[in-house]
């Protein structure tokens, strides 16, 4: 079963290299693909829909903690799961990690 | 033939079983309710099984089968579970089958830290306790509709990030374990607090189950013992609907029998080397069962209660053992550096001490506070009581 961990932080962490202790994570094998993303002031939102749809700039939800990365994990249970995301959070000094499991998904390339 | 009784008693262990075999609580939910209406209506006719639970739980397994065969929207696991019904006849099955007891692994799933609290506690009641949604919904006075979805949703959850159907590893075991005994005791205070005799034997239902599973864990036995000793006062605790203080009931309406009960489940755990806070909440509970009361010993459990757990709340019993000792004034004192404004308790005690001290004005204004916040009719009646005694003394 796969899970995605929703990483959110608060601080800018910029855009060089990842952390050893992050990339130590990263790089195990139950990790299936991971994503960095850019701070949420790059972030368009598309809203509305039925023919008519509105784009506003910045986050779905405006919060002082952002999005600031996805990682998908195989894991048998939410308890694994759950551990790597405290081995990721043990790493950073704020912020949390949301864990949600994933309900279809395909990945294609990198 | 009561079935009433036959339920309560293999509900929990039937449904652990099934959730086991099924891997989803809701599936095993709806075969277990099919099941026991089966027996229902057959054993009165034919008697009861040899082994009622494994009765139930092949036929509850077998119903299931049949429902995800009829449904075929979970292709695969019919299939697993078709085998598996194939290779044992269905005779034997019904005669002589023994299941795994799997009543743990259940309630480790049900007391989860990813579900909140109030979804763990009703879990729990619907599902070990086998209490109906209206029942809880009733005993945590939220509509039934809310309760329903609180467990459909806790359901749903469980199902889709796949929490484990597991006994947690060693590691884990202890904070998984002090979140499944929060559960049960929040049970037992929800009923102890508001005198609902029925949720506080449920809990002790469901301590002894786990007594029962664990016995080797002393928190377990602990709180077991806790609940027993307090339970124990339960038929001298209320008289004529009202409220009596433990200095004025009747000993002899308390029950001796389950008071040297919980004094030698005390006794175990403390020769298992626990001193954890159910250990010394256990023996604060003997201590007020004695008499006179050890309000030096029982203060100086509420102190090493307090550095374990940091409650304000035993701050607040620190202060009124304190108060017996060394007058109002010192439990005031401690009383003053607390923040339980929204706390009915903390009121009542803070205005008796109040009182004791000789400030009558202070002390009216603390029981109008508590009576503001008090649940239950008799907790105002007695509060109202003590408000007219103020003012005609």
């Amino acid at each position: 079963m796969q899970y995605a961990l929703l990483a959110y932080g608060s601080q800018r962490a910029g855009d060089g290299p990842v952390e050893d202790a992050i990339a130590e994570v990263l790089a195990r094998p139950c990790v299936t693909g991971w994503a960095r993303l850019h701070a949420d002031g790059s972030a368009t939102t598309v809203r509305g829909g039925e023919g008519r749809t509105l784009l506003t700039d910045g986050p779905f939800i405006e919060t002082r903690e952002y999005l600031a990365g996805v990682i998908v994990v195989e894991a048998g249970n939410l308890d694994a799961a759950l551990a790597i995301a405290r081995d990721l959070q043990e790493t950073r000094t704020t912020g949390a990690i949301e864990v949600r499991p994933i309900l279809q998904a395909l990945f294609h390339g990198a | 033939m009561a079935l009433d009784g036959v339920f309560r008693e293999h509900w929990g262990r039937v449904l652990a079983t099934l959730v086991g075999i099924l891997g989803d609580i809701e599936l095993a939910e709806d075969a277990a309710a099919e099941a026991f209406a089966i027996a229902a209506e057959r054993w009165p006719r034919d008697g009861e099984p040899g082994n009622p639970a494994g009765w139930l739980i092949s036929t509850a397994r077998n119903r299931a089968i049949d429902h995800l065969r009829r449904q075929r929207v979970l292709a695969e696991k019919t299939r697993i579970l078709a085998r598996e019904r194939a290779a044992e006849p269905e005779a034997a099955v019904h005669e002589s089958a023994t299941f795994p007891d799997e009543r743990l692994e259940l309630i480790f799933t049900c007391c989860h830290p990813a579900l909140a609290l109030e979804a763990q506690v009703a879990l729990t009641l619907r599902t070990l306790g086998g209490l109906s949604t209206e029942e809880i919904a009733l005993a945590f006075l939220v509509p039934a509709e809310t309760m329903s979805k609180r467990l459909t949703r806790a359901k749903h959850k469980i199902r889709d990030a796949r929490i484990p159907f597991a006994v947690p590893p060693a590691h884990q075991l202890p904070d998984r374990l002090a979140a499944v005994l929060a559960v049960v005791y929040l049970v037992f205070s929800h009923g102890w607090g508001d005198g609902r005799v029925d949720l506080a034997a449920e809990a002790i239902q469901l301590g002894r189950a786990l007594a029962g599973l664990m016995p080797d864990e002393g928190e377990v036995l602990a709180l077991l013992a806790l609940m027993l000793l307090h339970d124990a006062r339960r038929d001298a605790r209320i008289r004529d609907g009202e409220i009596v203080l433990l200095d004025d009931q009747d000993r002899a309406l308390w029950d001796d029998q389950q008071i040297s009960e919980g004094r030698e489940l005390l006794q175990q755990a403390i020769t298992r080397g626990e001193t954890g806070p159910y250990v010394v909440q256990a023996a604060i509970a003997d201590l007020h069962l004695r008499q006179p009361r050890d309000w030096r010993q029982i203060a100086a459990l509420y102190t090493t209660l307090s550095a374990q757990t940091g409650n304000p709340v035993v701050e607040l019993n620190r202060a009124i053992a304190v108060a017996e000792l060394d007058g109002p004034d010192a439990g005031l004192a401690i009383l003053g550096g607390l923040e339980l404004d929204h706390y009915r308790y903390f009121h009542s005690a803070r205005a008796e001490l109040l009182r004791r001290a000789g400030r009558a004005d202070e002390a009216r204004r603390a029981y109008q506070r508590a009576l503001q916040l008090a649940r239950t009719d008799a907790e105002r009646r007695s509060l109202t009581d003590q408000l007219t005694r103020l003012s005609s003394g």
